[in-house]
C-alpha cells in the first residue's frame, strides 16, 4: 500500500462519491478538492458551482477562497448570488452540497458559528455563509470534518446547519426540499445515517486505524455497522493527481 | 450638473458619516480597501458596517475602532483562518465591544434585494431547523396566501451609503463590472447614497457600447473615484489577481494586537492614500500580480 496522510484519503474517499454529470456546490478547501480530483478522474462532465456565483468553473490552479479569479476564467457563467441563491440553490439544481464544520452530532447537524454561549461566546467561528440553505435545498450533502471528542459532539452549542435535527421525519416535516447527509468523512473513518433512527454509524474504517480509537474520539457510545469495511485506499494515480492539484500543501496538510 | 468625479478623500469625507450604515460589497472580488483605509484615516466612528463576508476590510475597520455593529453572513478569513480583529472585538470588547447581527448569505441577499426593490421584506426558504431564529428575532416566518406554507422572511436593509468598486466606470458613474459580481448591484440600489470607486475613467461611449455589462447606472450614483489598484489585496479581473500571500500574512498580523497596530500605523495612518499604498508596495508586488490576458469574443449590438 502506498503512503497518505489523513487529508488525502478523505479527499479520495470523497472524489469517489461523485457521479459524472452532477452538479455540485463546492466549498473551499478539502472539498474543492475532490470535486477537482473527481473532475480529472471518472467525473469529467461534473458541473462545479460556487456560491460566489461561478458556474461550471474550469480552475487551473487550487482557488485559496471560493471568490478565486481562477473560477471565472472559461467558466459557463458568472452570475450575482441573487441568481446562485434563488435560482440555482432554491430553485433545486444541485446534486450534492459539501460542508465542513467545527461540531457535528449524531444525527448529523453542524455547528460553524460558536463555541459556548452564543451571546459571550469562547470562540467565535464564522458562520453560515451559505451552509444552511445548502443543507436545505441541495438534493443531498456531504460532509468532511476532523474527528475528536470536541468535534463528535454529543450536543452541539448552536446548529447552524441542520442535517436530520433529531429525528427520523422531522425534515419532511418542516418541508425541507434535500434528503440531508448521506456520508460524513472523516480523518477516521466514513459514516451512513441509519434508515430506521437517522442517526450516524461507522460504516467504513480507514486502514491502520482501530474501532477502540474511532470511539475515543466520539463523545457519545457510537453505533458501528455489523458489516464493517475497511476505506478503500487512495490509489498512487489518485495520489499523484491529487498532489498536482495542491502542490504547495495548502489544504492538505 | 455638478461633477461627481472626485477623490476619494472628498468622496468619504462628503458622503460618509459618523453613526451611518455603510456596505463596501464586493464577494471576494473587487473589494474596495482603499475606501475602508480612507475611512480609518478619517476616524469614523459608530458605523454599522454591512457585507456578506467582513473580510479583512471590516476586520481592519474593526480594530480601529470605527465600528460599532456589523451585519453579516460569513466572518472568516477564506481558506485561512478567523478574523482576529473581529474575534478580539466579539469575545473580548477590544478595542470596543460590538454588536452582532447575523444571517446566511441567501438571508443577507434577500435583505438587499429587498432594500432595493423597496420592500419592507423578503421570504425566502432557509433558517429552517438552524438555530439562527433563535438568536436574531429579525428572522420571522410568513404564510404563503396562495398555499399556505410558512416561509423565513428577513427585512429589508437600506444602508446610508455603499461603496462599490468597479473596473470601469464613465464620468457619471455608470459602472460596469465583470467576474463575479456578488450582491453589489442590489447593495447600491438598496442604499440612499452610492460611491463608485474605479480603476478605470472612461468615455461614455466605451460603456454604451456594451451596456449589458453595466451593473449600476449613473442614475443611482452620487460620487465617482477614480482609483486604480484600489481593491488591493482584493482583486479586479483582468487588471490583477488576488493577493493570497496578504491574506495569509494578514493572519500573523492580527492574530497579535501590537503586530496589528504597527501595521495599521505604517500601512493605513503612515500613507496619505492608496498612491502612496502602491509606492510602498512596490513594483515587484505590482508587477506580480498583473493578470494575464484572457478576452472575450467582441458581440455584434447592431439590429
Amino acid at each position: 500500500m502506498v503512503s497518505f496522510s489523513s487529508d488525502e484519503i478523505m479527499v479520495t474517499r470523497a472524489a469517489k462519491e461523485l457521479r459524472n454529470k452532477e452538479v455540485v456546490f463546492v466549498g473551499i478547501g478539502l472539498p474543492n478538492l475532490a470535486c477537482n480530483l473527481a473532475r480529472k478522474l471518472h467525473a469529467p462532465d461534473l458541473t462545479l458551482i460556487y456560491e460566489s456565483g461561478a458556474i461550471g468553473s474550469l480552475p487551473d490552479r487550487l482557488p485559496l477562497s471560493i471568490g478565486d479569479p481562477c473560477l471565472v476564467t472559461g467558466s459557463i457563467s458568472v452570475c450575482s448570488m441573487v441568481e446562485v441563491f434563488n435560482y440555482y440553490l432554491q430553485g433545486g439544481l444541485i446534486d450534492v452540497g459539501f460542508l465542513g464544520g467545527a461540531q457535528l452530532d449524531r444525527y448529523g447537524n453542524i455547528n460553524s458559528t460558536v463555541i459556548g454561549e452564543y451571546e459571550k461566546p469562547r470562540v467565535r467561528l464564522p458562520g453560515s455563509g451559505g451552509a444552511c440553505e445548502i443543507s436545505i435545498h441541495a438534493k443531498k450533502f456531504i460532509i468532511i470534518l476532523k474527528q475528536n471528542k470536541r468535534t463528535f459532539s454529543e450536543k452541539i452549542d448552536f446548529i447552524t446547519t441542520p442535517g436530520f435535527i433529531d429525528s427520523k421525519n422531522k425534515r419532511e416535516s418542516l418541508r425541507m426540499p434535500g434528503r440531508g447527509p448521506v456520508l460524513v468523512i472523516t480523518d477516521f473513518g466514513v459514516y451512513n445515517f441509519s434508515d430506521s433512527s437517522k442517526e450516524i454509524y461507522l460504516s467504513e474504517i480507514h486502514p491502520k486505524i482501530s474501532v477502540d480509537h474511532i470511539k475515543n474520539n466520539t463523545s457519545w457510545d457510537l453505533h458501528v455497522s455489523e458489516s464493517l469495511i475497511t476505506t478503500e485506499p487512495p490509489t498512487e494515480a489518485e495520489l499523484s493527481i491529487l498532489r498536482s492539484l495542491d502542490p504547495e500543501k495548502t489544504h492538505l496538510g | 450638473m455638478t461633477k461627481k468625479i472626485m477623490v476619494l478623500k472628498d468622496a468619504i469625507k462628503n458622503y460618509v458619516n459618523d453613526g451611518d450604515m455603510i456596505v463596501i460589497e464586493g464577494f471576494t472580488h473587487l473589494i474596495c480597501f482603499a475606501a475602508g483605509h480612507e475611512i480609518i484615516r478619517q476616524k469614523k466612528r459608530n458605523l454599522v458596517a454591512c457585507r456578506l463576508t467582513p473580510d479583512l476590510i471590516y476586520d481592519q475597520m474593526i480594530a480601529a475602532g470605527c465600528v460599532r455593529k456589523i451585519i453579516f453572513s460569513w466572518a472568516g478569513n477564506p481558506g485561512v483562518g478567523p478574523l482576529y480583529g473581529l474575534r478580539r472585538a466579539v469575545e473580548m470588547g477590544i478595542p470596543r465591544k460590538i454588536e452582532i447581527e447575523e444571517y446566511t448569505h441567501f438571508g443577507m441577499v434577500a435583505r438587499f434585494m429587498a432594500g432595493a426593490s423597496n420592500l419592507p421584506f423578503m421570504h425566502l426558504k432557509t433558517f429552517i431547523g438552524s438555530s439562527l431564529p433563535e438568536k436574531n428575532p429579525n428572522i420571522r416566518k410568513i404564510k404563503c396566501p396562495y398555499t399556505g406554507e410558512t416561509f423565513s422572511t428577513v427585512p429589508a436593509i437600506k444602508p446610508d451609503v455603499a461603496i462599490i468598486h468597479v473596473q470601469r466606470a464613465d464620468e457619471e458613474g455608470n459602472a460596469q463590472i465583470w467576474g463575479l459580481m456578488g450582491v453589489q448591484r442590489e447593495a447600491a440600489f438598496a442604499s440612499k447614497r452610492v460611491i463608485i470607486v474605479s480603476e478605470e475613467l472612461v468615455d461614455t461611449a466605451v460603456i454604451r457600447s456594451d451596456p449589458n455589462r453595466t451593473i449600476i447606472p449613473g442614475i443611482k450614483v452620487d460620487a465617482v473615484v477614480i482609483e486604480p489598484f484600489g481593491a488591493h489585496p482584493s482583486y479586479a479581473q483582468g487588471y490583477y489577481d488576488r493577493d493570497n500571500r496578504f491574506y495569509f500574512d494578514w493572519h500573523r498580523i492580527s492574530k497579535d494586537k501590537t503586530i496589528l497596530d504597527n501595521y495599521m500605523s505604517e500601512w493605513i495612518y503612515g500613507v496619505s492614500g492608496r498612491q502612496d499604498y502602491i509606492a510602498k508596495l512596490g513594483n515587484k508586488v505590482v508587477r506580480g500580480l498583473k493578470a494575464n490576458k484572457s478576452m472575450a469574443f467582441p458581440v455584434n449590438y447592431g439590429y
